[in-house]
């Protein structure tokens, strides 16, 4: 077979669609997966995906899907590569189709697009409430042709540990362990594409993410050098369920399609919800955001859970707990457009959504900040250069990262929808980017010296042996729970200086315990604590960077809220009131200050934290978010 | 608070011999089986007092998205992640899968699935993973209401475990009955506008060595689905499409 051998590491939407594009332009792809590819995070996004038909009567537009995702996430997004994002959501969307998505249809059988938060349109296309698992399913078929074609070689039960780098600092391959044998191994490569999701993990277990996306492979090569950009900006889910084991998502499309958010209005009300009387209910999104109602952006209703349960008292039962309420909704209607919520509910907490309301709180869901990535934009369409070699590189040459990993899409917070659409488009775009770099690339990985590559396996094994030297006093599992805690505490929704200070101290304590962690077993062949206990050492690494790079930034934008730092919305201003535009002056005073993208670099004693610019070109930040 | 007791068939490597163990582990309100196996791994000691190395599960998503955690409980392949321990009998028997090769403990490798997704050709052969300047086909929403129920499969291989006719592991040859789970995905790719296109190539591969008419009707897929996929339904309706190709193949369309 001809072309280049390159890796890509990570099997949900964004690593499929970086094989299939890279496969497309004839190279040679090792796709590399800590378990078959399809059981990927991306399989558990349920409400849908973005993108601009128009076909709903309401004369949507792209223009508005890109204002929406840019004021969505506080301006902090570089433009450009957003601009293109939404240009293409709708052919991608189709492409989608030919793969055999079952996407819902509207009477006259055309995909059907449903509400979704921080707009006003109808513009997310879904498959019932399963949506990430179908786009998923259409993906893996796709590459399982390829595979059978001999295209593709999947390497699954293999974790990324690391990458090797030529003598001209290029990323030439990867080092990876055998997850069953415990091997470590090389392998070279002329790029490698990084699509390893998310890290919500850190969070665990109030969090909605896998136990698999803990960010540790970002955390390894950030470690190895690659800058990572705007760590401390992290979303909150509004709803997701209550659990000890996991806080399960309840998908934004129960708001979108008619769910209401409400409490008792008197606090410790312990009535039957179903017997509390409507005037004796507090809808107090609508109520504080009526433009929006239910569906006004996820950082915003987080914050709104939180002050109307710690800061009001009026939780369930004064408990942190609120009511996800669908039961004035028709239920033939509730069952065909979110069956696969409600089945959720109904097995993990006991009760019908249809007939009771759900008891939800926030919960960890998705990084907005990661692998710091380039674009090249293009000054015809205000877009992207498709094919720059720039785009979604790291500052690594040779490593390109897209996905939840990279940071590239959604600035300060990520709309709804948006997800499934930036994890598909920038893992097409950083194919066709990898498609042009290696096309002006010299020389052959498989030439190289093999110093390189056996000092890495050598680096990577001392940490396996270090683990299981024995004599370790560190639980791994333990640990995990412990930075779990920590980091929901006081790296959460709403967050101070002193706290943070606070959970800097506590992760370096975590990071000195670290030094006597073990496995917890003995076992030489499929050894799970083994592989945790690496895992949650480059968790803690990451954790630091999250809290130091909140602790440097004195504002409150998107999801990074500060309340010290607070400007607040004068209460019954609008747009050309004395009052509103001496608010707008002071929003503009804090942009000159604070719009720009948080940098971090790796070093021994801690994250180096400096700023770069954003690239406002499309839309200068002239309208505050507003979305009463 | 209650202590629950679980029964767990080990085993070491896939080429060891299993053996049993069991555990006391606190489970609260709620607990589903995947719950108590991570309780377990921070703390694992057995009824006798033994200290031993923790269970090795597979899970992932664990809200029965992924369908990584599928295990025999009770006797009853299903995913541990939904499986509440207050609806358990006592003690709660904890097997791999079966039908699967055993890595170790509860995890098995699913590479058969896969292997027979190949064999059916469950994928729609796209000109490139480009986009097209055209629109797809329309698809009636009745038609979506039925296509869609099939879309759900999450390659738990419940299904699989539970089929008195899909291969033992270690009995596992190439030509063995593929089993109700790519049944099921030739029926959803086989109504699809573009997917019926090669129609008749994947109704060929089933009705070949192994196909459709290995299935003896024992209705237990269905049963034991986790998403409630009308498995025998799909086989219902192959079995008719099946013959009607018999028919193109020997007279022609």
């Amino acid at each position: 077979m001809s072309g280049r051998p390159v890796i890509v590491v990570g099997g949900g939407l964004g690593g499929l669609w970086a094989t299939l594009t890279i496969a497309a332009a004839g190279h040679r792809v090792q796709l590399f997966s800590l378990f078959e590819v399809m059981r990927s995070h991306s399989a558990c996004a349920q409400g849908g995906i973005n993108a601009v038909l128009d076909t709903k009567g309401q004369h949507d537009s792209i223009d508005q899907h890109f204002v929406d995702t840019i004021k969505g996430g506080s301006y902090l997004a570089n433009q450009p590569p957003v601009r293109a994002l939404c240009e293409q959501a709708p052919g991608l969307i189709r492409t989608y189709e030919r793969m055999g998505v079952s996407f819902s249809r509207t009477p006259e059988g055309l995909l059907d697009q449903r509400l979704f938060g921080g707009v006003k349109k109808r513009r997310t296309c879904f498959a019932g409430a399963s949506t990430g698992q179908q786009l998923l399913a259409g993906l893996d078929q796709q590459v399982r042709r390829l595979e059978a074609a001999g295209q593709v070689e999947k390497w699954e039960w293999w974790e990324f540990l690391g990458i090797v780098r030529d003598q001209d600092g290029h990323c030439r391959g990867i080092v990876a362990l055998d997850l069953r044998a415990l091997g470590v191994q090389a392998f070279r490569a002329d790029a490698v594409v990084l699509a390893t999701g998310g890290l919500g993990q850190l969070y665990a277990p109030q969090t909605t993410c896998s136990t698999n996306a803990t960010g540790a492979a970002a955390s390894r090569v950030w470690q190895q050098g690659a800058r990572f950009a705007n760590a401390e900006f992290f979303q909150f889910h509004p709803t997701a369920m209550l659990g000890s084991d996991k806080t399960r998502l309840m998908s934004e499309a129960a708001r979108g399609e008619g769910g209401r958010v409400w409490v008792p209005r008197t606090p410790g009300d312990t009535r039957d919800p179903l017997r509390i009387p409507e005037r004796e209910r507090f809808y107090f999104l609508e109520d504080w955001y009526p433009a929006y109602g239910n569906t006004v952006a996820r950082d915003v209703a987080a914050r709104a859970i939180w002050r109307v349960t710690r800061e009001l008292g009026l939780g369930i039962a004064g408990g942190d707990r609120v009511y996800l309420d669908l039961t004035h909704l028709e239920r033939g209607f509730v069952e065909t457009r979110l069956g696969a919520i409600l089945s959720i509910y109904r097995k993990f907490a006991g009760t019908d959504p249809v007939t009771r309301p759900m008891q939800i709180f926030p919960a960890a869901h998705y990084a907005m900040g990661g692998l710091w990535v380039d674009f090249e934009p293009d000054p015809a369409t205000g877009g992207l250069r498709v094919g720059s070699a720039r785009n979604h590189a790291t500052s690594i040459p040779g490593l390109y990262a897209c996905g939840e990993c990279d940071y590239g899409y959604h600035g300060a917070n990520r709309l709804g929808a948006n997800s499934l659409l930036s994890a598909s488009f920038s893992g097409r775009i950083a194919g066709a980017a990898v498609a042009t770099w290696l096309a002006g690339l010299a020389g052959d990985c498989m030439a190289l010296p093999a110093a390189p590559f056996a000092a890495e396996v050598a680096r990577q094994e001392a940490i396996n042996h270090r683990l299981r030297r024995g004599g370790a006093t560190e639980n791994p599992y333990v640990l995990h729970r412990e930075l779990g805690a920590l980091m929901t505490a006081r790296v959460g929704v709403v967050r101070d200086n002193a706290g943070l200070d606070a959970a800097l101290a506590e992760l370096g304590e975590l990071q000195r315990r670290g030094a006597r962690l073990g496995p917890g077993e003995s076992s030489p062949w499929a050894n799970q604590g083994l592989v945790r206990a690496r895992q949650v050492l480059d968790m803690i690494e990451l954790a630091r960077v999250m809290a130091a790079s909140a602790r440097a930034r004195d504002e409150c934008r998107g999801a990074h809220y500060k309340p010290a730092f607070e400007q607040a919305l004068p209460a019954d201003s609008r747009p050309g009131d004395a009052r509103y535009e001496a608010y707008r002056a002071r929003w503009k005073d804090n942009n000159a200050q604070w719009l720009k993208t948080s940098i971090a670099e790796w070093y021994p004693d801690g994250p180096r934290i400096r700023y770069e610019p954003v690239d406002t070109s499309l839309l200068p930040p002239e309208e505050p978010r507003d979305y009463r | 608070m209650t202590t629950i007791e679980l029964c767990v068939r080990r085993q070491d490597r896939p080429d060891s011999r299993p053996y049993w163990q069991s555990f006391r582990v606190p489970a609260g309100s709620g607990a589903n089986v995947l719950a108590l196996l991570m309780a377990l791994r921070e703390d694992p000691v057995t009824c006798s007092g033994e200290r031993v190395d923790p269970v090795a599960f597979e899970h992932n998503c664990m809200e029965e998205a992924c369908g990584a955690c599928a295990m025999l409980i009770n006797g009853r392949p299903r995913p541990a992640c939904s499986a509440q321990v207050a609806d358990l009998a006592s003690p709660v028997v904890l097997e791999p899968l079966p039908r699967f090769p055993v890595v170790r403990d509860l995890m098995v490798d699913r590479q058969r699935l896969f292997e027979n997704l190949k064999r059916v050709r469950a994928w729609i052969a796209l000109d490139g993973p480009w986009d097209l300047p055209v629109s797809t086909p329309r698809i009636a929403p009745r038609q979506w209401v039925a296509d869609y129920l099939y879309s759900r499969c999450i390659h738990c291989g419940c299904c699989l475990a539970a089929c008195p006719q899909f291969p033992d592991a270690d009995a596992a040859d190439a030509a063995g009955f593929v089993g109700p789970a790519a049944l099921a995905q030739v029926r959803l790719l086989n109504a699809h506008p573009i997917g019926r296109f090669a129609r008749t190539e994947r109704l060929h591969a089933i009705m070949a060595a192994g196909g459709l008419s290995d299935c003896g009707n024992a209705q237990n897929c269905v049963r034991v689905c986790p998403k409630e996929i009308p498995l025998t339904t799909a086989i219902g309706e192959l079995g008719r499409a099946s013959t009607l190709q018999l028919l193109r193949d020997l007279f022609g369309d």
